[in-house]
Order: structure tokens, then sequence, then C-alpha cells
């Protein structure tokens, strides 16, 4: 992995890590392909209404970028292009973290998701998928005769 | 090549105290005329993003702004930060004054050229 993932701040460096233990003994981690870190890097929350997914996937055009959910699995794909430089040889690459390639990756949503009413959006380079709740599943207020 | 190494990371002591950041991934590529920066920002608007020169350190700082349905639960966070931030020392020959910036797509594209007494010259020899 690169370099970012190095200590740099001590104390930073600590609370993450006491937060990464907190979020491996959490038992709401979405499913066991969607928990691995990789490209884009997810984030998921859900209101009583919908479920939001963020996938933050930089540069990469729209129209590229594959968004299917099947039987609750939502799965986000694309590809990204290496650096630009040109192939004369007279370049040197200092540094090169940024991903590159084909991505793939995959989150189990909650059963009571309506698969027709999803909606996906990209800006500033973050890909974020709403997809609604079915009504029966939204809490009810029950009169009480 | 004496250029290997000529950028490197500095987490400056006053920032990495002031609110904990990601660290962005970044290319940088160095060709005669002068150094490109890509760094990925996802979700960062235009207006978030401040980039400084102070004396021979160049800073990203940026803000992630993300669009949150009202009373949205976080179920999962890969991203447990909005804040991006990370330091290059500049060397003597690049042209802090002429930094060129774009945003596109959560992406920062940096170029910084060469002062003009550093770039490459030929020199003609001449056989007498």
């Amino acid at each position: 992995m690169y370099s970012s993932q190095f200590p740099r701040d001590l104390f930073a460096e600590v609370e993450r890590l006491q937060r990464e233990m907190q979020q491996a003994l959490d038992p709401v981690s979405p499913s066991i392909r969607g928990f691995a870190r990789g490209y884009p890097a997810l984030n998921v929350g859900s209101t009583p209404t919908s479920v939001e997914v963020y996938a933050f996937a930089p540069g990469i055009d729209p129209a590229k970028i594959e968004v299917k959910l099947e039987r609750g699995v939502l799965t986000i794909e694309g590809e990204r292009a290496p650096v630009a430089r040109p192939a004369d040889g007279k370049t040197t690459l200092h540094i090169n973290e940024r991903f590159e390639g084909r991505f793939s990756r995959v989150l189990s949503l909650p059963d009571d998701i309506d698969p027709s009413a999803v909606d996906a959006t990209y800006r500033d380079g973050v890909l974020r998928v709403s997809v609604q709740r079915r009504g029966s599943a939204q809490p009810r207020r029950i009169e009480v005769q | 090549m004496s250029t290997q190494g000529r950028t490197q990371t500095q987490a400056p002591e006053k920032d990495a105290r002031a609110e904990p950041a990601l660290l962005p991934p970044v290319d940088v590529i160095e060709d005669a005329t002068g150094i490109t920066l890509y760094a990925d920002l996802p979700g960062v608007p235009k207006d978030r993003l401040n980039l400084r020169v102070d004396g021979e350190t160049l800073l990203i700082d940026a803000e992630i702004v993300l669009a949150v349905p009202q009373g949205m639960q976080a179920s999962h966070a890969e991203v447990q930060r909005t804040r991006y931030r990370r330091a290059f020392t500049l060397s003597r020959e690049l042209d802090p004054e002429k930094v060129a910036a774009e945003l596109n797509h959560g992406v920062l594209r940096l170029r910084i050229p060469k002062a003009a007494h550093a770039q490459p010259r030929r020199i003609e020899v001449q056989v007498g």
C-alpha cells in the first residue's frame, strides 16, 4: 500500500487504530466483500427512507462508471486510466501513489430497498448512489385504540 | 539523475496538530520544463481547495463537502475525516510564482514550471 498509510502523527495514528478496531467489532458492517479497503473508498449511511452509498472515485468519466443493483447487491465498477505522461522517455515519475486500473466494489444492501428507485450522481469525484427503501419498511406509528 | 527525490513530503508541525487530515495520494512527474503533480481529492469543491506556497513549501489543504440527507446515520465509513492535507518542499529551480492549478472531478492537477534559467539549454560547441 502507499506511503500515506505510514505513521506520520503518532497521536492521530493511535486514534485511527482505535477507530478501526471499533469498526472491526461493529456488528453492522455491510458484508464480507464490502468491508475490505480498496478503490473506491466507500461510505454508507441510511435514513428511514433511503440508503446512501458514497464512492470516492476521483478522475473518472461518469459515463464509464457502471453501477448495478442485483438481488440486493450493489456493484460499482469501472476503470481508471494511468497517469498521462509522454512516452518520449524524457520524464521522471517521482511519486506514483494514485490508483490505476480496473476496480470493482460490491456491497450488500438491506432487504427493504426498492430496486426500482435508484439514483446515482457524480460530483467532485464522488459517486453517490441513493436507493429508496420500501414504504412498508418505514417505521409507522400505530394508533392505540 | 540529479533530480531524483527532489519533492519530498513534509508535514509542518503547526499544521499536523491543527486538525487530523487525510493524506491524499499523489503522482509527481517531472519533465524538462517543470513538474506536474496530480492529487486525488474526491469530494472537494473548488471553493474549499486552499493552495499555498510559503517559502519553499507547497501546501495542499482541502475540505470535503458531501450532500448528506438530513438525519442520515453512517453505518460504514472508510473515509472518516473531512479534510485533506499534504505539504511538499519545492526546490530552488522551481518557480513558485507560476504555479497553475486545476481541479476536475476531484483530481487536482498542479503545474510548477522551472525558472527560465533552470531550463535545459543546448550549448553550441564551436570548432575552432
